[in-house]
């Protein structure tokens, strides 16, 4: 997904002279071509993330749109009111890349995890937080994030994640896209979470059981009508977040629900991290299935729902 | 002899204190002489088009000295003069701290410190890259030098080469608490700014002459960023602005406190 998105800013760059790309100090090689064919356009900025994000406000507004990557901790923590500030208080055409999002750094700790980024950007205004499923699906958001006004913040996976979106279905940023139409049960994900809610739904409607999945790449504009329009028909609804269960989806959809006032309660649960530090090194799967970020619990915690 | 100081813009900016009674005046009476030559003889704008693409940019890092900007930027026609007269007034365009898009004229929204240089770095790379010829600068406070961000920005521009970016720093030597020295020294500050690659060059901040003595002979050095030590006095021209540190910020202002001012600025010196 990385290496997509990185590809695509090299195109955009062909097309638009307007793109800067900066990066802290990520992999060598990053960006070759970029660094040959633009030289004046590149720049690798090392360790000071601060200097990096208040520099492409400077860039964006003489005219720039800037990409930014580097490991989502430091892309949104580390400069965090850099972000807030110089970026979406100015409307800044800025795009944050960041790397690793999730679990995908689970091997080393929690210094280089981020299970918060969502809620940390969600909150400031002005802001777009968008969180694709695949590569594929990066390569119908790129495109868009050209003439997009203000800052994006963009979570990558770890690469390679099974392909699972559908181009027919389209990619519009700010509209979530329904995978799966359904009956009872409403699996909402976003990220890479959308592979296993899919395949949930695969078991589930083999017990003969009718599962909707909506896939929320964008959850900052979160267009709370289409939320509305397929919450509104189920009685189960299950988000399944690669997060803290703190700030992301899950607390967007509860609100949503909550303020919804139906006449008749719905049964719901937020699948994420729980308000904790990991506890445990490994790999993104192992770290999943720890919190329970998977098709079995997924399926299980629907049934459970079901049974009341 | 002591340098003649500006009574009468100082008297401006007491003025606009004197309708919102808060605000960051002694901040503000340390940068008057600079913001004055800038405005006056440096800077290339026009004030009925703010955004005109090739203007010089001047970025006031140090954002809580505003009211002498704000003063400037009436005086040069950027917005009516009435406007003063609603500082921090819901019905006004001016707040405490300088605001992007509120403000014609001001070019990116500070107060929290440290955002100013890293802006300045974007603002002077883009010139570089379009090659146009416009110039950045920036006034920084001398605790706002405290912030790690401000050396971050500092090793970038003189990576870069940026003669086309002038960073001055106000050294008042006095931060909300008190003495810079006492909180946190940022001495050898000439030495600190050599060493990150930048030329540099010191000043008094109050002496008109030298301030544009040195602004005519920037760049310093063609390639590298130029850095001007400003060295003035927080609460240049008001006796109590400048011994008392609770000054540094203040709300509430009374009646008498306000006419103390007026009085002590009117005072031959």
């Amino acid at each position: 997904m990385r290496k997509t998105c990185l590809n695509c800013i090299y195109e955009l760059a062909k097309k638009d002279s307007r793109v800067v790309f900066i990066g802290s100090d990520i992999g060598a090689g990053t960006l070759d071509e970029f660094k040959r064919d633009f030289p004046d356009r590149f720049f690798m900025e090392g360790v000071s993330e601060q200097n990096i994000v208040g520099m492409a406000a400077g860039l964006a507004l003489s005219g720039k749109i800037v990409y930014i990557n580097t490991i989502a901790t430091f892309m949104t923590r580390r400069c965090y009111e850099q972000i807030l500030l110089d970026l979406a208080l100015h409307h800044a055409n800025v795009r944050l890349i960041g790397s690793g999002g999730g679990f995908v750094y689970g091997p080393l700790g929690a210094t280089h995890e981020v299970i918060e980024d969502i809620a940390i950007m969600r909150v400031i205004p002005n802001m777009t937080v968008v969180a694709p499923a695949d590569a594929e699906e990066m390569k119908r958001l790129m495109p868009q994030t050209l003439e997009w006004k203000g800052p994006i913040y963009i979570r990558l996976g770890k690469g390679g994640e099974p392909i699972v979106t559908l181009p027919e279905l389209g990619f519009d940023i700010g509209e979530p896209i329904l995978m799966k139409k359904g009956e009872d049960v409403l699996i909402i994900s976003t990220g890479i979470m959308l592979g296993c809610c899919l395949q949930a739904e695969a078991r589930l409607k083999k017990s003969g059981l009718s599962c909707g999945v909506l896939h929320v790449h964008t959850l900052k504009p979160l267009n709370e009508k289409v939320f509305l329009k397929e919450i509104k028909n189920a009685n189960i609804i299950v988000t399944v977040e690669e997060h803290s269960i703190i700030g992301g989806l899950g607390e967007a959809t509860a609100a949503i629900i909550a303020e919804a006032n139906f006449k008749k309660a719905k049964r719901f649960k937020r699948l994420g991290v729980p308000d904790v530090f990991p506890e445990i090194y490994g790999s993104q799967d192992q770290l999943l299935e720890k919190y329970g970020l998977t098709a079995d619990n997924i399926e299980d915690t629907v049934l459970k729902l079901r049974e009341g | 002899m002591e340098p003649k100081i500006d009574i009468n813009f100082r008297k401006e900016i007491l003025d606009v204190l004197n309708c919102s009674r808060r605000g960051h005046v002694a901040s503000a009476f340390s940068i008057v002489e600079v913001i004055k030559v800038l405005y006056d003889e440096v800077l290339h704008y026009k004030a009925n088009e703010p955004a005109w693409m090739d203007r010089d940019r001047f970025i006031l890092s140090k954002g809580h000295g505003c009211l002498a900007l704000y003063v400037i930027l009436a005086e040069k026609g950027f917005f009516p003069k009435e406007e003063l007269r609603k500082f921090c007034a819901p019905e006004g365009i001016l707040g405490g701290h300088p605001e992007y898009g509120k403000v014609p004229g001001v070019e990116f929204s500070t107060g929290a410190l440290g955002h100013g240089l890293p802006f300045g770095v974007g603002v002077a790379l883009a010139g570089k890259i379009d090659k146009k010829k416009y110039r950045t600068f920036v006034l920084l406070g001398d605790g706002e030098c405290q912030e790690g961000s401000v050396w971050e920005a500092a090793m970038c521009a003189s990576k870069h080469g940026l003669s086309n970016l002038t960073a001055i720093v106000d050294y008042n030597k006095r931060q909300a608490y008190g003495s810079i020295y006492e909180v946190q020294s940022i001495e050898p500050l000439k030495d600190k700014w050599e060493s990150f690659n930048w030329a540099v060059k010191s000043i008094d901040g109050h002496n008109t002459d030298k301030i544009r003595e040195a602004f005519h002979q920037l760049p310093f050095d063609n390639k590298k960023p130029s850095l001007i030590i400003s060295h003035t006095v927080k609460g240049k021209g008001i006796t109590l602005l400048e011994k008392e540190s609770l000054w540094h910020h203040k709300s509430r202002i009374k009646d008498e406190e306000m006419a103390e001012l007026f009085k002590d600025l009117a005072k031959e010196r």
